[in-house]
């Protein structure tokens, strides 16, 4: 009954009502700044958690680095350091693939029933569930995403989807299967073996359990290299995850950088399969390692530049507030952001206006303030390359309605920033910002957004507003892209499959789909000497 | 002769103070509205264990009143599957936390033997709880692939209030391979236990409140199956009537859905099944698997071995092992753990069991081992195998739902796969062979739900089975079992303009 939909949580009663109200009503508003009025963040609060794991997890201990370097991972709302980690490198993925592997090939957990590595996982998920609070914690501190977020969504969404995978153990299923002949034929679905994953910074514990959750169901062992800018939570829970019984060698957590760490998981022999979510251009890189070493499986899920619909029939203030949702969520460091706002010519004015000013109200803050709805962009890089795009919209000569600056002198805050008048070409329009910046462009009719809409390289997601069926139905399976949300937005339960059409990437995460990814099938075929039926 | 365990007298287990035994209808214990009960009684002596309130058609009315409510206003349905899961978790883990009260209120009311119940059928409900709760998030329709330019998919939806008439053979399996699944697909539900074991059912109604299942979701009501069980099968209000217990009653619950609403129903009926043993079998282990195939629950249940077919080449051989083996079997209190084999579950059954044995001698069968009742009281049967039985005799024929093997012998695959179907039921078979070839052809042929190869018993949450012919249909256990449960709606509309079709 305590379970959140990030749906009912999000679209409606946290991320509209309760915390527009919580940041109007003054006593909760102390020390929060609606972006407009705004100068500076006051005092930093200290994030109520310690920090106890920094070193690499391999084989179930926590040990440091071959190298013994360490780098500093910071707190997004001063730029500080919060701790020093060790660093992954090439040396560090051999050692834990030799634990992985050692693990898959030797050890007890895909030898175990299906339903005893269900009972670990359910008993991981409790433990989730019993130290919400200190991994939200962490969560917020590393990443900088509102803590109310982190509590009450992320952290029991992780603990869900570990349910969720959990009772997937003991019903992974093969076929027997019709054959042209007198044969006995079936299908074993195997785990791959040694699953390589390598996850952002955006939602850094949701991606662990995207991927770790499907892998370990099926039995595979898995080699985890966690963002450089968000390597803590990750540690964290899988020190629990052994608590609950996980054997060592399963699950191997390295921090480290891209180019080093996440390159070696990439190009080893000895990984049979990689599973990544980032940008586009690392995926690229990922799958053309992939192909140069073993020709390991590759799952990526990669950027977007997803269009949120607004029809001429819809509820505009509803719209209004979810496109809103869909771009700003997570300070617009989500991949599947409702980037490009399409809206109805007969209602633009109203929807720019409306906007403008939904925006205007953006509660943000320190995110472990009460009622701060925004927090600071992950690191300096992205806050450049945000500032960078919103100085190209300007010049393309698009609307500047709100925003569009730095917000305070400390940390990596960003105005909440709205654009109108925005053309198919300009590169707010074209390229993943990543960041709190609404595009909105003006359409005619159906054909004119679907063709403008289907004209990217990407294809993750994308919004419908509409109350009419016809239009819903037609949009639905014309836009080319792996989610379409009705009339919602960034529903992401456990049981919906997720990923991406075109340059989003390849394979689904979530949901039955998900399973596929960690699963080798295995066609079994003897003769059968006078069958009673073929 | 058989070795008989004298546990009784020195048995160290404190037999549970009986804590329900009224009705269990909207969330509270009742009195029958007639206010009648029934006695419960003790297989191993035919004392009284308790009387317990005695349901009737007034009851069951009552409870589906509450059920239908439950349904159609109640949370259950309308919360989701993932929420029903949970409870179902904190469901299984409250059973966990009375294993041994548990175990001995079925060893006392069933006769089933108590190590056995604390150490495999209670801790295997609560997993097959957990089972079903993780299957309660992951029911999926369909999208189908129309000729025409519609857009069409499939809900599986509740099933809506059903009926689970359950037999005593296992009290807390059978009680929990209906329950489960219904839970997770969200249905209500009426469970009626059988009249010789209904305590550890309102046991587990006192569970399923505790853990929050929501009143008026799961009852369960007591009493006898001409009475409860005739109005539940025959309610124009309970959408579905799942049943098991014995090929002739089946016939009568089919009859009053079939009279009354036209409900759905699903049977898991009776059984003769066979278990054919080849010439390349280990012979030792072959025995074994074939005494425990007649002999576990003292053939008290549907799937159990109860025509042994062997091949002629170890035939002599297998017979004398067997008649060894029988008699070193040992019969006695279900609290002994020494004890492999219990009371039948009441005298009915006993009588029935022993008539059958008296039968077989008349019609020419030769006893070769048991044959007689064993212990000074109580319902004990000695292990008995007949040998040199025809196909058309009647020990052969019948479901006898006791320990009594009839053991065969047959020359070629041909025939035994011919004498192996020629049966009007169809729920199991076992098939002992090191030939792949033989093994694949031969579960093939046999008309049969389940089929084990070197093994017997190889029951899991995840394996589906039921009957063929007149052992029933419907499946138990899987994920298949969910469908009975389930409604499958379509779902049709126009598309316009599609890029695809």
């Amino acid at each position: 009954m305590a379970t959140r939909r990030i749906s009912s949580l999000l679209s409606r009663p946290f991320a509209a009502s309760s915390l527009r109200s919580l940041g109007r009503n003054s006593s909760w508003s102390r020390g929060i700044y609606r972006f407009s009025t705004a100068t500076a963040t006051e005092e930093v609060i200290t994030p109520p958690v310690q920090v106890e794991h920094t070193q690499l997890l391999i084989n179930g201990q926590f040990v440091d680095a071959a190298s013994g370097r360490t780098f500093p991972t910071l707190d997004p709302r001063t730029g500080e350091v919060i701790a020093h980690v060790a660093e992954g490198e090439d040396e560090d993925i051999n050692r834990a693939v030799s634990a992985a592997r050692k693990a898959f090939d030797e050890g007890p957990w895909p030898k175990m029933t299906a339903y005893e590595r269900s009972r670990i996982i359910y008993r991981f998920a409790d433990l989730l569930e019993k130290h919400n609070d200190e991994i939200a914690a962490i969560e917020t501190w590393d990443n900088g995403k509102p803590y109310e977020q982190s509590a009450k969504v992320e952290i029991p969404m992780l603990t869900r989807l570990f349910r969720y995978y959990a009772g997937w153990a003991d019903k992974i299923h093969g076929l027997t299967v019709p054959a042209d002949g007198p044969y006995h034929v079936q299908t074993l679905h195997e785990p791959i073996g040694v699953a390589g994953q390598i996850i952002p910074w955006n939602f850094p514990l949701l991606m662990y359990a995207w991927k770790v959750g499907p892998a370990l169901a099926c039995g595979n062992a898995v080699v985890l290299k966690t963002a450089e800018q968000t390597p803590l939570s990750a540690l964290y829970v899988s020190k629990l995850f052994h608590e609950a019984g996980l054997p060592p060698g399963v699950l191997n957590v390295i921090s480290g950088f891209g180019p080093t760490a996440g390159a070696a998981l990439a190009s080893h022999m000895d990984v049979e399969k990689v599973a990544f979510t980032g940008s586009t251009d690392t995926g690229k890189i990922v799958l053309e390692l992939a192909a140069r070493s073993n020709l390991k499986k590759v799952t990526l899920e990669l950027g977007g530049k997803s269009p949120f619909i607004v029809c001429e029939d819809a509820d505009i203030d509803k719209a209004v507030e979810l496109a809103h949702f869909a771009l700003f969520f997570n300070q617009g460091q989500c991949c599947c952001a409702g980037s490009r706002t399409f809206v109805h010519e007969n209602v633009y004015d109203e929807f720019i206006e409306k906007a403008k000013a939904r925006a205007m109200k953006r509660v943000v803050g320190d995110p472990f303030k009460k009622g701060v709805e925004q927090g600071p962009q992950i690191d300096a890089e992205q806050l450049e390359k945000v500032l960078k795009y919103i100085r190209a919209g300007i010049e393309c000569g698009a609307t500047l309605e709100t925003g569009g600056e730095r917000f305070g002198t400390k940390g990596y805050f960003i105005q909440p920033t709205v654009f109108s008048n925005v053309e198919d070409g300009m590169p707010i329009a074209t390229d993943e910002i990543f960041g709190p910046v609404q595009s909105i462009l003006k359409f005619k009719d159906l054909d004119d957004v679907i063709r403008r809409a289907n004209k990217s390289r990407y294809g993750l997601a994308a919004g419908v507003f509409t109350k009419n069926i016809e239009t819903a139905n037609t949009l639905m399976r014309a836009l080319r892209v792996g989610t379409v949300w009705i009339n919602c937005f960034d529903v992401f339960d456990a049981a919906i499959p997720f990923g991406g059409y075109k340059m989003s990437g390849q394979g689904r995460e979530k949901g039955i789909y998900s399973l596929s990814n960690y699963l080798q099938v295995k066609a079994v075929v003897s003769p059968l000497k006078n069958p009673a039926w073929l | 002769m058989t070795i008989q365990s004298n546990g009784h007298s020195e048995n160290p287990i404190k037999i549970p103070k009986i804590k329900f035994t009224k009705l269990f209808i909207n969330g509270e214990f009742v009195d029958s509205i007639s206010g009648k009960t029934f006695e419960t009684i003790d297989p191993r002596n035919g004392e009284v264990i308790a009387r317990v309130a005695e349901g009737d058609k007034a009851d069951v009315d009552l409870a589906v009143k509450v059920a239908r409510e439950a349904f159609d206003q109640g949370q259950w349905p309308r919360m989701t599957g993932f929420e029903r899961g949970r409870i179902m978790m904190k469901f299984a883990d409250l059973i966990d936390e009375s294993i041994e009260e548990l175990a001995a209120i079925d060893a006392i009311d069933a006769g089933k033997l108590f190590t056995s119940g604390k150490a495999v059928d209670i801790p295997s409900v609560a997993n097959m709880i957990r089972y079903y709760a993780g299957a309660a998030d992951k029911i999926h329709g369909q999208m189908l692939k129309m000729s025409r330019p519609f857009q069409a998919y499939t809900l599986r939806e509740p099933i809506g209030v059903v009926g689970h008439i359950i037999p005593w053979n296992f009290p807390s399996t059978m009680f929990f391979m209906k329950v489960a699944p219904a839970l997770a697909a969200g249905c209500t539900m009426i469970v009626k236990p059988a009249e010789q074991t209904p305590l550890s059912a309102l046991y587990y109604a006192h569970l399923a409140k505790l853990a929050g299942i929501p009143d008026g979701v799961l009852n369960v009501v007591t009493g006898y199956g001409s009475t409860a069980g005739a109005a539940i099968s025959s309610h124009m209000d309970i959408d579905m009537v799942s049943f098991t217990g014995s090929t002739e009653v089946g016939r009568l619950v089919m009859q009053a859905a079939a009279q009354s609403n036209l409900k759905p129903v699903s049977l898991e009926l009776g059984g003769k099944s066979p278990l054919i043993i080849f010439n390349d079998a280990d012979v030792d282990s072959a025995v074994n698997l074939a005494l425990l195939g007649i002999l576990y629950n003292k053939g008290e249940i549907c799937v159990a071995g109860s025509r042994v077919y062997v091949q002629e080449g170890i035939y002599d051989e297998f017979v004398r092992k067997a008649a060894a083996k029988a008699k070193t079997w040992v019969v006695g209190d279900p609290f002994d753990p020494r004890s492999q084999q219990g009371p039948q579950v009441d005298k009915t059954q006993f009588d029935k069991i022993l008539s059958y044995i008296e039968h077989g001698k008349r019609e020419g069968a030769t006893l070769l081992t048991g044959g007689k009742p064993c212990c000074e009281k109580g319902y004990y049967i000695e292990p008995t195998i007949f040998t040199d039985v025809k196909e058309d005799m009647l020990v052969v024929k019948d479901e006898i739902f006791g320990p009594v093997m009839s053991l065969m012998k047959f020359e070629s695959v041909e025939e035994a796969i011919e004498r192996a179907n020629n049966t009007r039921y169809g729920l199991a078979a076992g098939i002992v062979t090191k030939d792949l070839n033989l093994a694949n052809r031969v579960s093939r042929s046999i008309r049969a739900g389940i089929i084990w190869i070197n093994c017997y018993f190889a029951f899991d949450n995840d394996c589906p089975y039921g009957g063929y012919k007149m052992s029933g249909f419907g499946r138990d256990n899987g994920l298949n079992s969910l469908d009975k449960y389930l409604q499958v709606k379509s779902v049709v509309t126009p598309i316009h303009n599609s890029p695809w079709l």
